[in-house]
């Protein structure tokens, strides 16, 4: 089992200014597999995801992706693996003075040789992929929040990266519009055989694409929870775990 | 105790981190000058015409005033001695050599240096800094770098546009209110100027270009994530880059005239 880890979190502790958010924390993502990380507001999530892609520095502990450590990487390694995953951030974080095209092109034009136009090629497929065909040359200040989550994703797309992180890919969607995200998501684990990891609080879209979840604890600041949704909402330990996730016993009419 | 022990580590973070931006900076320059082709000349452009073409207008307004409150003053007091041709060498030497960069530099803050502070600090609010750190790209190269050469290309042509706007501030004083032929104003003022003095200025202003730019970008990228935090950001950039580039004028002149220019 532990072969087929393509991410290793190992005795990880993280936080802001030596106050720790997690504690010793350790889980594997399997190759393939979607993952995702649940618990309550202000448990530590993004913040987890944060170190994850290496975009903090833990206070001790390890994170391995592709079985390279990304904390004691050097730069010029860290950004090798980088460029191996995507991200998508909860805003999508577009860059406000480029239209969506050129947002998706910038990672083809620093890290490929394509040519100009097979560049916009690539990007134009990208932005149909996520369902923003013709909407090209807008900029992101023009379009609703749920299509700069999706361009955004394009975006992390746009390498066709083998490992995919999300945070929060569905607050603020609709919720079909948050289907069709989910949707997306299962069709490129299937497609490309990526790994995904996905912060969310949509229980919906937890059990519907999750193969393997964490859930995280403020009080004890580690995971309390680890294994299939289905499983966990019917015999975790914790009371509380069940309570998350059926939505604290009132479910749906 | 502990919030102290606390405050030390947060500057000391801080001092690191600013090593390690001029490390960064260090290294993404060479890349740029490697590799031409990958710089973001685009945005070079834009901010040239931010900084530059949108700020010559009020540049030259303030120069020119300059120019002409100085000779207005000096007027006052020469003219009771005799000697109203000296004001020429008054205007053109306190300009050219101080006041020219000095406004410059002043306009140029308030204009680029809040900017850029704004601009960084949004930018890693709406979590883009982070994009482009995961995707690969050091944020000093996308953000810092075409600034940086928009700034330092600018900046001296704006000074050279308000040294020439400023004597013609005090030459309309020199011919109206001193009665000065304006044959022998200009006259005095290029035999006074030589070339080296205004070099000598414009000079300056690639010091205060760095200076406005890195503390502007330096600003943004330690704004606290908040709407608060970016103005506050945007703020600390103006007031530390005023105060920097009068300290650095200081230096500079000292070092000017330690060889004797
Ligand atoms: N930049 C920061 N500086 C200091 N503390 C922070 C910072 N960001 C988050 N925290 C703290 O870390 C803890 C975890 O925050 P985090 O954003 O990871 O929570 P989360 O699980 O993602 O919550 P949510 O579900 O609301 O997004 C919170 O208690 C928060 O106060
Ligand atoms: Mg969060």
């Amino acid at each position: 089992m532990e072969n087929d880890a393509i991410i290793e979190v190992r005795d990880l502790t993280v936080g802001y200014d030596r106050r720790a958010v997690l504690e010793k924390i350790n889980f594997t993502v399997k190759k393939g597999e979607i993952f995702c990380i649940l618990g309550g507001s202000g448990c530590g999530k993004s913040t987890l995801l944060k170190h994850m892609i290496g975009l903090l520095p833990p206070f001790s502990g390890d994170v391995r992706l592709f079985g390279e450590s990304m904390v004691y990487a050097d730069d010029a390694a860290r950004h090798r693996l980088m460029r191996r995953f995507g991200v998508t951030y909860q805003g999508g974080a577009l860059f406000g003075s480029m239209t969506l095209l050129e947002n998706v092109e910038l990672p083809l034009a620093e890290y490929t040789g394509l040519s100009r136009a097979e560049r916009r090629k690539v990007a134009a497929e990208k932005l149909a992929q996520v369902d923003l065909a013709g909407f090209e040359d807008y900029m992101p200040a023009e379009i609703s929040g749920g299509m700069r989550k999706r361009a955004g994703l394009a975006r992390a797309l746009a390498l066709d990266p083998e490992m995919l992180f999300f945070d929060e890919p569905s607050a603020g969607l609709d919720p079909i519009t948050a289907a069709e995200l989910d949707r997306l998501i299962l069709k490129l684990r299937d497609q490309s055989g990526a790994t995904i990891v996905v912060v969310t609080h949509d229980l919906d879209s937890v059990f519907a694409i999750a193969d393997r979840i964490i859930m995280l604890s403020k009080q004890d600041k580690k995971i309390v929870a680890e294994g299939s949704p289905c499983d966990l909402r019917e015999n975790a330990d914790m009371l509380w775990v069940r309570n998350f996730l059926t939505r604290d016993g009132l479910s749906r009419r | 105790m502990d919030r102290i022990g606390g405050e030390i580590r947060k500057i000391l973070r801080q001092w690191m981190q600013l090593v390690e931006f001029f490390g960064q900076l260090g290294l993404d320059i060479r890349t740029d000058l490697r590799h031409p082709g990958r710089h973001r000349w685009r945005e070079t452009l834009y901010y040239i015409d931010l900084c530059g073409r949108r700020s010559l207008g009020i540049v030259v307004l303030i120069c020119g005033l300059m120019g002409f409150i100085l000779a207005l003053q000096g007027g006052l007091l020469i003219r009771e001695y005799g000697g109203e041709l000296f004001v020429a060498d008054l205007v053109g030497f306190s300009l050219l050599k101080e006041l020219g960069p000095l406004m410059v530099g002043m306009i140029a803050t308030g204009r680029a240096g809040s900017a850029f502070a704004a601009e960084i600090g949004t930018m890693k609010v709406n979590e883009e800094v982070s994009a482009l750190t995961t995707m690969g790209i050091s944020p000093v190269r996308f953000l810092v770098v075409p600034k940086l050469l928009a700034m330092l290309i600018v900046l001296p042509l704006l000074a050279v546009a308000g040294d020439m706007a400023g004597l013609l501030g005090g030459l309309l004083i020199g011919v109206t209110y001193l009665d000065l032929p304006v044959s022998a104003y200009w006259g005095r003022t290029l035999q006074v100027l030589s070339p080296q003095v205004l070099t000598l200025g414009v000079l300056k202003c690639f010091v205060f270009a760095a200076l406005i730019t890195l503390i502007g970008c330096w600003r943004g990228f330690q704004a606290d994530p908040d709407a608060q935090g970016v103005g506050r950001a945007a703020t600390g950039a103006v007031v530390s880059s005023i105060l920097l580039l009068v300290v650095a004028d200081l230096f500079i002149t000292l070092f000017y005239a330690s060889i004797g220019c």
